[in-house]
């Protein structure tokens, strides 16, 4: 495994086999699945998002899912406005990146476990404001958007439309990550993270990298939402509970925090089993799905602490 | 009015503070959040449901009956508490600060799982613990149900406060919370007093519960996710770690909630945001919450 990551090639080859995949799925009786990947894709987007705050500058968020929710809103009331929807998805990256950048202005101070209560409070306060802003955001009714089908060049089903479109803001997002950790920047989160008081003493400015990892993390979740509301037409608060943040964070630490690849089949794992089991087992077996979720967050865990496919740099930080 | 909103407060500030003792005191040994927490609390009713349907025939109803039933829930409680430590738990000690948070998340999955699928799906009537009447007050109402959720919540922190302060097992739970390796360096087995811990947590997360069931009436399989969070926050509203804070933090936000709800326009809608965004102020101004120190002792 860690061999074949290692050639240059790997991830395109991957890229290029998910981006067929959709046009094969049909004619292997496996529609069901392009959705499924869509959503996979979707948390893809999440848990390299939350991998900056957590990964790179190891920072607990617990309400991440709520920058989902206010990237979907934005799109969602944008594209009512009559903003075009390429628009609406920019404004949704830039209304998380703001809203995001002033919560961690306000709560970086805080620490560890303190902090992570303090982002699972906004996670609440964002979804509850959301489903009792009537005015802004119709409340629990939720709110309802105009089609957008740009790629029905490619094929008449938005699902596959979608799929493409969330796999090549996966691609790019992975892309932009991998740079973003072999640069100045990404070395400066890495020394934070070993250690602060040294990475300080060394003229790292810790607060204000810690706040750069904070905040691009939300351009993603805002990404994600934006498409989530145009692929669904669809936004209610329901799809941001709290439980979703916990999924993230799962998906983050189970794959191997700080590491790409891992990040991405975290979220392949976690989002795609449940569906997965649903799709194969007989009915019988729907039910015991979330049963086999939870036990395999305990198993990787107790068998792979360090995630599924950790980066080498994080595994040496835990065995030393 | 006031006094019925004060007594209501009382009530769900006693349930709180019981949970969120359950959080502080696992924290303050191993730093870790105990994420299956408000599962432990759901089997705690679960199993005083069981047991109220087989106790009657042993020891009778009213107190005695009642007693019983809290006993052995709490018993119950803590010793599947402990399962868990020793099972999802210990095996990722000292490895890294997440995976166990992970694993207990998995478990908290499991436990919801297991339940919805072998117990039941559906709400279960929770049964009167004793025939419910109430007293008028200062022109409150309080049934007798609000006296005992009270009475038992206020005597077991009384027993927790006895035992961690006057008990040599306690003073080993201290040591530990002081610092874990210096107290096995003084023949204290860390392994067990950690299990203790669980143990006691456990036994009074499963006290919560049942209080909760007989506070609302009727129990379900995921009862204890929203309690369980919002104990959680209390415990870090007072400090986590200290078990003052805890019962403090409880009791604010069991506050917060009916005055929000009775007192502002929309309160009910908007009873969390507020108990939110009191926390979060409070953190900012007190980074590490109420009554919680850096370095000073924290259990």
């Amino acid at each position: 495994m860690r061999q074949l990551l290692r050639y240059r090639w790997t991830p395109w080859a991957v890229l290029a086999l998910a981006a067929i995949f959709p046009f094969i799925a049909g004619t292997i009786g496996a529609s069901y699945l392009v959705r499924v990947g869509g959503v996979i894709g979707l948390f893809m987007l999440l848990g390299l998002g939350l991998n900056f705050t957590l990964g790179y500058a190891g920072l607990f968020d617990l309400g991440f899912i709520a920058f989902y929710a206010i990237g979907a809103y934005t799109t969602a009331i944008a594209m009512r406005a009559g903003v075009p929807a390429p628009l609406a998805l920019v404004l949704a990256v830039l209304v998380t990146l703001f809203v995001r950048a002033l919560l961690g202005l306000t709560i970086l101070r805080l620490r560890g476990d303190y902090l992570a209560v303090v982002t699972m409070g906004f996670g609440e306060i964002a979804r509850l404001s959301i489903n009792n802003l009537d005015a802004l955001t119709n409340g629990p009714k939720g709110l309802q958007l105009a089609p957008w089908r740009p790629l029905s060049f490619l094929s008449a089903d938005p699902n596959i439309q979608y799929y493409l479109m969330i796999l090549f803001a996966v691609g790019l997002g992975a892309i932009a990550s991998s740079r973003l950790e072999d640069s100045r920047v990404g070395r400066a989160w890495i020394a934070i993270r070993e250690d602060e008081i040294a990475a300080r003493l060394s003229g790292i400015p810790v607060r204000q990298y810690k706040l750069l990892a904070f905040t691009l993390s939300a351009a993603y979740a805002g990404l994600a939402g934006g498409l989530f509301a145009q692929w669904e037409q669809f936004v209610t608060p329901e799809s941001f509970v709290f439980w979703e943040s916990i999924l993230v964070v799962s998906i983050v630490v189970l794959g191997g925090m700080g590491s790409i690849p891992g990040v991405l089949v975290g979220a392949l794992v976690l989002v795609g089993f449940p569906p997965l089991m649903q799709w194969k087992l007989s009915a019988d077996w729907i039910n015991y799905r979330y049963l086999f979720f939870g036990l395999i967050l305990v198993l990787v865990t107790l068998f792979r602490p360090q995630g599924i496919l950790p980066s080498s740099r994080r595994e040496a930080e835990l065995t030393s | 009015m006031l006094i019925q909103q004060v007594v209501n407060g009382l009530t769900l500030g006693a349930i709180y503070s019981l949970i969120a003792l359950g959080y502080t005191l696992v924290y303050g040994i191993l730093t870790m959040i105990n994420f299956a927490h408000s599962e432990v609390l759901m089997l705690g009713a679960f199993m005083a449901l069981g047991l109220a349907a087989l106790l009657p025939a042993v020891f009778g109803t009213g107190l005695i009956g009642l007693a019983g039933m809290f006993i052995l829930s709490m018993a119950g409680a803590g010793v599947i508490n402990v399962i868990i430590e020793r099972f999802a738990y210990r095996p990722l000690r000292n490895i890294s600060r997440l995976a166990p948070l992970i694993s207990a998340i998995g478990v908290s999955i499991i436990l919801q799982n297991g339940v919805f699928l072998w117990i039941s799906t559906q709400s279960l009537r929770f049964p009167e613990p004793v025939a419910i009447g109430s007293v008028e007050v200062l022109g409150a109402t309080i049934s007798t149900l609000q006296v005992i959720i009270l009475a038992s919540a206020l005597i077991l922190m009384g027993l927790l406060h006895f035992f961690v302060e006057h008990s040599k097992l306690g003073k080993a739970m201290r040591a530990c919370s002081d610092d874990i390796d210096t107290a096995g360096l003084m023949g204290i087995n860390p392994d067990y007093i950690i299990a203790l811990t669980f143990f006691v947590g456990g036994a009074l997360g499963g006290a919560a519960g049942v209080l909760y069931g007989m506070n609302y009436g009727s129990i379900k399989y995921n009862l204890g996710f929203l309690p369980g969070a919002k104990a959680f926050t209390a415990a870090v509203l007072g400090g986590i770690g200290n078990i003052r804070g805890a019962v403090l933090g409880g009791f604010i936000l069991g506050f917060l909630e009916v005055f929000a709800s009775g007192y502002i326009p929309n309160g009910a809608q908007w009873r969390d945001v507020i108990a939110f965004t009191v926390l979060i102020i409070v953190l900012l101004v007190r980074p590490s919450g109420l009554l919680g120190e850096k370095i000073a002792e924290k259990v």
